[in-house]
């Protein structure tokens, strides 16, 4: 009879060493091998495409997996290595891959739709020193704080908000109805506090034709917000202001049906949720004639209907929306830094990225520049109700693609099919 | 107080109460296991999660509505329970604490890691054209999903209640639980009756985790949240007491409704906790618990 191999306390130790070394070995040669100087320019995409931010982190996502392909369709002479990251919708793991994507060779990071994992990616951005690319993140302070390394191609929490409530006024204008009461319900996220503060500030200065009768604050992860749009209906507030995410947005509306609360709008003063691919679908009928006041892509640019084009034959399941807009622009900011450098050295990169000027891009508004401290501040809102499930520009007339609905039909209205 | 706050409070309560009894179900698994094994289930969120998964798989897959996949998930649930008692946990019964705690927190490691194996870490949720409706009666609005599925979970509780005080094998168990060893004199088989214990304890959990799957989405990290709220449930009801849990259910809905209209939504979970710290200060056994002295 064979005996059996035995398992001693120096061969487990030895396969223990082995192992280790051959799992550790590829990282320190990936490194040394992305510091020569490689042909392509790698761009560490960082998003959250899992957990509770998972579907707008993947809408996010889609827009980066076809920019390639868009840009030859353009025929920029480019080509970036985009290598994506999942962020979990955290903060910490946020860092923890910016890192990762650094010691991996990254030489641009771009992200991450959250301002809080978009904060802890840009201190580490700014450790290292590796430029970031902002696609989506409004807290003010991510370009307030004089980092040298980071840009951000989406307005600030104050910028949405004004320009969200100038559309207010707008839109009240041309239907000739103006609500004389709001509720603003928020997240209390990163996000969510900006826009609160954000608004409170701004909004004596605005002179809004509204008063903001109470704030309700809730967490992002929220699996119920019954007790939430109780309180807001009983403030009997003629229109309800969400600064939401997507599930929550899901929840509100959902609630609001049940509790029979039929504000004269449900209207976004600059916020996510409401126009997401998921959000239409789960709501139905009942997701129709919500407006967005947010940047929105420009339908006449000849690069957004490249970008439909690419999205729509990659993906023909799924809805183009600003998050993959933006992460577009992110890469094409990219790759033009990449363009304009000729080098994948960082400094060379952020100097590029300085100087940026796009004029041909897909967001409405100016061209895409950065002031001094790495915002940039040609992007203008639009007013985005969805009508037949589809979010559809109203606002500026200009760009209008359908006429606005306002006030929004009740719940049992037959208008809702 | 105005008529328009009356209203508001009216609602909240009604909500709480509707949310409480779905807590109630859940909780009473919870405290039927701690009642007769004198086992803490400690993966007792992880194991609703599952029933909510189950539920959540058998609409998306099959079309069936979570009220008609209950008693299904409940059937299983029994099943996976009493076979779980019998090989894994049955030789840990009467050992010391911290072992039966690193036990059941091994099993919920396992549970919750094997939901996200399967299912991913993201959010799901079903959609059904209920989750849209409501009652009215008189200025009152009744959610129609939370109404049905707190009148479900009545009826479990009503049909668990008749278990265990009309058929013989419930009784038994009641022996087994009031005296262990006067039992096992009369020549119960207390090994057979705690794995029974155990099962219909998991199947009440199952059936909860089928209940709010209509209300709430469901994540494989969603688990331990649940499981400490179970605990304050039966904490503040009484461990081991039915009426307890169903109470403390009850209560603990309430009491989170009415918060979060009065303080803040977002520090409902506070006054539950602060529930908890008051009741274990002046009445350790819980509010319908029996004192050990």
């Amino acid at each position: 009879m064979k005996e059996r191999p035995r398992l001693t306390r120096r061969g487990l130790g030895q396969a223990a060493a082995a192992g280790a070394a051959l799992i550790g070995a590829p990282l320190p040669l990936r490194h040394a091998f992305a510091q020569s100087g490689p042909a392509n320019l790698k761009v560490a995409l960082l998003l959250p495409t899992s957990g509770i931010q998972a579907l707008i982190g993947q809408a996010c996502r889609r827009g980066a997996d076809v920019a390639n392909d868009v840009m030859a369709d353009m025929k920029l002479p480019v080509r970036l290595e985009i290598v994506n990251y999942d962020t979990e919708s955290k903060p910490d793991v946020a860092r923890t891959q910016a890192e990762k994507a650094i010691d991996a060779g990254a030489h641009v990071l771009a992200g991450a739709f959250d301002s809080g994992q978009t904060i802890a990616i840009a201190q580490v951005a700014e450790q290292r020193g590796v430029p970031l690319i902002v696609n989506i993140a409004a807290a003010p302070q991510i370009t307030e704080q004089g980092y040298k390394f980071v840009v951000r191609n989406f307005p600030t929490a104050p910028m949405l908000i004004t320009g969200a409530l100038a559309l207010h006024k707008e839109i009240f204008k041309v239907s000739g109805t103006t609500p004389k009461t709001a509720v603003l319900m928020s997240v209390n996220d990163t996000f969510g506090t900006a826009m609160i503060n954000g608004i409170k500030a701004l909004f004596p200065r605005l002179d809004m034709p509204y008063e903001l009768v109470d704030t309700i604050s809730y967490d992002p992860a929220a699996k119920d917000l019954a007790v939430e749009v109780a309180k807001a209906k009983a403030t009997k507030a003629e229109m309800l202001m969400p600064v939401s995410r997507l599930n929550d947005a899901k929840l509100l509306v959902q609630e609001m049906v049940k509790q029979r609360w039929e504000p004269m709008a449900v209207m976004n003063p600059g916020a996510p949720g409401l126009y997401e691919q998921d959000f239409l679908k789960s709501m139905g009928k009942y997701g129709d004639f919500m407006i967005s006041n947010v940047p929105w892509l420009d339908p006449k640019s000849a690069m957004t209907q490249a970008l439909e084009k690419r999205h729509l034959a990659k993906y023909p399941n799924d809805q183009l929306d600003l998050n993959g807009g933006f992460t577009f622009e992110a890469m094409l900011i990219a790759a033009q830094a990449w363009m304009t450098a000729k080098s994948t050295k960082p400094g060379d990169l952020m100097e590029a990225l300085r100087k940026t000027k796009i004029d041909q891009h897909v967001m409405i508004g100016g061209p895409i520049q950065f002031d001094a401290k790495g915002q940039n501040v040609n992007i203008k809102a639009s007013a985005v109700e969805n009508l037949k499930r589809k979010p559809t520009v109203v606002m500026p007339l200009e760009s209008a693609a359908a006429p606005l609905v306002f006030p929004m039909p009740g719940w049992n209205d037959k208008r809702r099919t | 107080m105005t008529a328009d706050f009356a209203l508001s409070l009216a609602q909240a309560v009604t909500k709480g109460l509707l949310t409480g009894m779905v807590y109630g179900l859940m909780a009473l698994g919870l405290s039927v296991i701690f009642g007769v094994m004198r086992v803490v289930n400690f993966a007792h969120g992880e194991i609703m999660v599952v029933g909510m998964y189950l539920a959540w798989m058998a609409f998306e897959y099959l079309q069936i509505t979570p009220m008609l996949s209950l008693p299904a998930i409940a059937a299983l649930f029994f099943v996976l329970g009493y076979a779980l008692q019998r090989t894994v946990i049955s030789p840990f019964i009467g050992r010391p604490e911290h072992q039966q705690f690193l036990l059941l927190l091994a099993i919920a490691i396992l549970l919750v890691n094997g939901c996200l194996a399967i299912a991913g870490p993201d959010s799901r949720s079903i959609q059904m054209e209920s989750q849209f409706e409501s009652y009215q009666l008189g200025a009152l609005v009744f959610d129609a999903v939370r109404l049905h599925a707190a009148l479900a979970a009545v009826a479990i509780a009503g049909l668990l209640w008749l278990f265990f005080t009309r058929t013989r094998i419930g009784k038994s168990i009641r022996a087994a639980a009031d005296n262990n060893m006067g039992a096992l004199v009369v020549g119960l088989d207390v090994r057979r009756l705690y794995a029974f214990t155990f099962g219909v304890g998991a199947a009440c959990v199952g059936a909860a985790g089928a209940l709010m799957i209509t209300i709430i989405p469901v994540s494989p990290f969603l688990a331990a949240e649940y499981t400490l709220l179970a605990f304050v449930i039966v904490i503040v009801g009484g461990l081991g007491s039915m009426t307890g849990a169903l109470m403390g259910g009850l209560l603990i809905g309430v009491s989170e409704a009415v918060a979060g209209l009065l303080i803040q939504p977002s520090l409902k979970s506070m006054v539950s906790f602060g529930l908890l710290i008051l009741v274990l200060l002046l009445r350790p056994q819980g509010l319908f618990g029996k004192s050990s002295t």
